[in-house]
């Protein structure tokens, strides 16, 4: 069920949010054991939150649109008095003292909150498969990873165990499992949504955005969790363009298909481009040619600032503390047995690029290939309006195939990591399939065109299996 | 390889981490990988290009220096892992 359906229902009254939440919580009870989309199930909250809705809408106080509807959180932001794992041993009893910034707005505009998904340990990874609470499985086959590092949020939406879920991008992580489960994924304009409340992982990178059944309910709970918060120094107080539709300019970069995309994935993408094309959208090839840069500038920057962030998990003020003679040790002991092998990997790699004597070879040379990348898309988009590609080289793969080798994992990302680069705005939405796995388009267009981009992508809502229910 | 096993031991240390002689090998080998991998962007054009460490387009946000309400310390003390009374208990700092 879309949220659109959802609405309508519960608007004439052929239901109530106490009905379709216990509907929801049903189906998370028969699925979850298979799948593990969700950490936590919060039965008794989302309860009260139907019943406090039915009660509005009873006195005609409804709040919004999603007002009873039920919604799922990628558990690595934090809601007031439940647990907030981010996917690792090291947290995994905290519970948050305070609601971040797009609970509030959620909680404010009435949704009904089921729980918390599963994802990678600290958002770090591309198949779930680095939660300490296990993987997650892909709905379209079980056998395969549901992509991340939000593929809890991503398996739940696809397996209809919520109606809509909340995610979180810092290299793809809201588009490739969107792409691999095939569901609709928006990463906002880095600074639409405020972070405030979001557990840290590369700062500069991070963005939260929704993930959902088509790409109409994308923009509905885009406009509800964006705008401008005082409690994130990076939130703009800027609202997204909205720009006449008629007569775009799609750029297709030669670089999204070079080598490592597979062959098939390629053809769905470039039939769901000609579609635009029949549209009355002029298709263009471009070219950015510091694309190739983008994964290595990603992984030194991204490492070197969740080094910087992780070093909060010490075992002293909250979360997970190990046995040890001594304070030294406390530090060495909790986080040896706190974090998962990736964590101690990325921690590890971005401690090493920033140190002394090491930080100019790789830091500050990855901040300056990172303005070049930023540059190649200004420039892109002087001549074209948004950029058209493939989200992921291939479909979901095989769990385990890739956790040997860090490396082949973070491949993945090739597509998606330039856009957290340069803090653009992208979508991911269903273009076809393989067999029964599915593959994503992906939509990139200039800063604070959050608003076109959905429009455009709404304009294959209910066309090559974009939309599910 | 880019990093040796005496970097990564180094590097351990400074992230209060403690590794296996096993994680050792293994991180020596993986951030090896990598280093190597990410050695590739000294071909970028990058000179004359200043460095960015965020693209937001935002400078100096700062807030008024004023006194507002912050979390209860029983609530947050609710997480701490060892506590006693109104505070954390930890290891000796000083022996």
């Amino acid at each position: 069920m879309t949220i659109k359906e959802a609405s309508e229902k519960l608007k004439s009254g052929e239901i109530n949010s106490v009905e379709l939440t216990e509907q929801y919580l049903d189906k998370i009870r028969e699925l979850n054991p298979k799948i593990n989309a969700y950490i936590t199930v919060l039965d008794d909250i989302a309860m009260k939150m139907a019943k406090a809705s039915d009660k509005r809408r009873k006195n005609g106080e409804v709040l919004s649109e999603i007002d009873g509807i039920p919604i799922a959180i990628k558990d690595n932001m934090a809601m007031d008095g439940t647990k907030t794992t981010a996917g690792s041993k090291i947290l995994e009893n905290f519970i948050s003292p305070y609601d971040a910034t797009v609970i509030s707005k959620l909680k404010n505009a009435g949704a009904v909150i089921l729980g918390k998904t599963n994802m990678d340990e600290f958002a770090m990874g591309s198949s779930t498969e680095t939660s300490y609470f296990g993987p997650t499985k892909n709905p379209a086959d079980i056998e395969r990873v549901p992509g991340g590092s939000s593929g809890g949020s991503a398996a739940a939406v696809a397996a209809d165990m919520c109606v809509a879920a909340i995610g979180s991008d810092t290299g793809g992580s809201i588009r490739q499992p969107a792409s691999l489960c095939g569901v609709v994924g928006f990463k906002p304009t880095y600074g639409m949504v405020s972070r405030y409340g979001l557990f840290a992982m590369a700062s500069s990178l991070d963005q939260i955005g929704p993930m959902t059944k088509n790409s109409e309910d994308a923009e509905i709970l885009f406009n509800i969790i964006a705008g401008y918060d005082e409690k994130d120094s990076t939130s703009v107080n800027q609202k997204s363009e909205i720009r006449n539709q008629k007569n775009i300019r799609i750029g297709v970069p030669k670089e999204y298909f070079a080598e490592g995309l597979d062959p098939e994935v390629k053809k769905i993408i470039e039939q769901a481009i000609e579609s635009y094309k029949k549209l009355g959208a002029e298709i263009k090839e471009i070219s950015l040619p510091n694309q190739k840069y983008a994964l290595s500038t990603y992984y030194i920057l991204m490492p070197v600032e969740v080094a910087s962030n992780l070093a909060r998990f010490d075992g002293i003020k909250y979360g997970y503390r190990a046995g040890a003679e001594n304070l030294i040790d406390t530090y060495f002991n909790t986080r040896a047995e706190g974090f998962g092998e990736e964590a101690k990997r990325r921690i590890m790699l971005g401690t090493y690029a920033s140190s002394a004597g090491y930080v100019d070879q790789y830091y500050n040379k990855a901040q300056k290939v990172r303005a070049l990348i930023k540059k190649d898309f200004d420039e892109a988009f002087k001549e074209i309006d948004f950029i058209m590609g493939p989200v992921s080289p291939t479909t979901a793969f095989k769990i385990g195939e890739k956790t040997d080798d860090p490396l082949t994992m973070y491949l993945s990302d090739i597509y998606t990591i330039s856009v957290n680069l340069a803090g653009l705005p992208a979508i991911s939405i269903p273009a076809g399939k393989i067999d029964k796995l599915p593959v994503g388009l992906h939509i990139i267009g200039p800063q604070f065109s959050d608003n076109n981009i959905i429009e455009l992508a709404r304009q294959q809502d209910g066309i090559q299996g974009a939309s599910i229910s | 390889m880019a990093i040796k096993k005496e970097d990564v031991e180094h590097v351990a240390k400074l992230a209060r981490i403690k590794i296996s002689d096993e994680e050792k090998e293994k991180f020596t080998e993986d951030l090896g990988k990598i280093l190597n991998y990410v050695e590739e962007l000294n071909a970028a054009p990058t000179e004359g290009v200043i460095p960015v460490a965020q693209i937001s387009n935002l400078e100096n946000i700062a807030r008024d220096d004023t006194i507002t309400e912050s979390l209860p310390n029983e609530k947050v003390l609710e997480n701490a892992p060892e506590k006693d009374g109104k505070f954390i208990k930890v290891k000796k700092v000083f022996e």
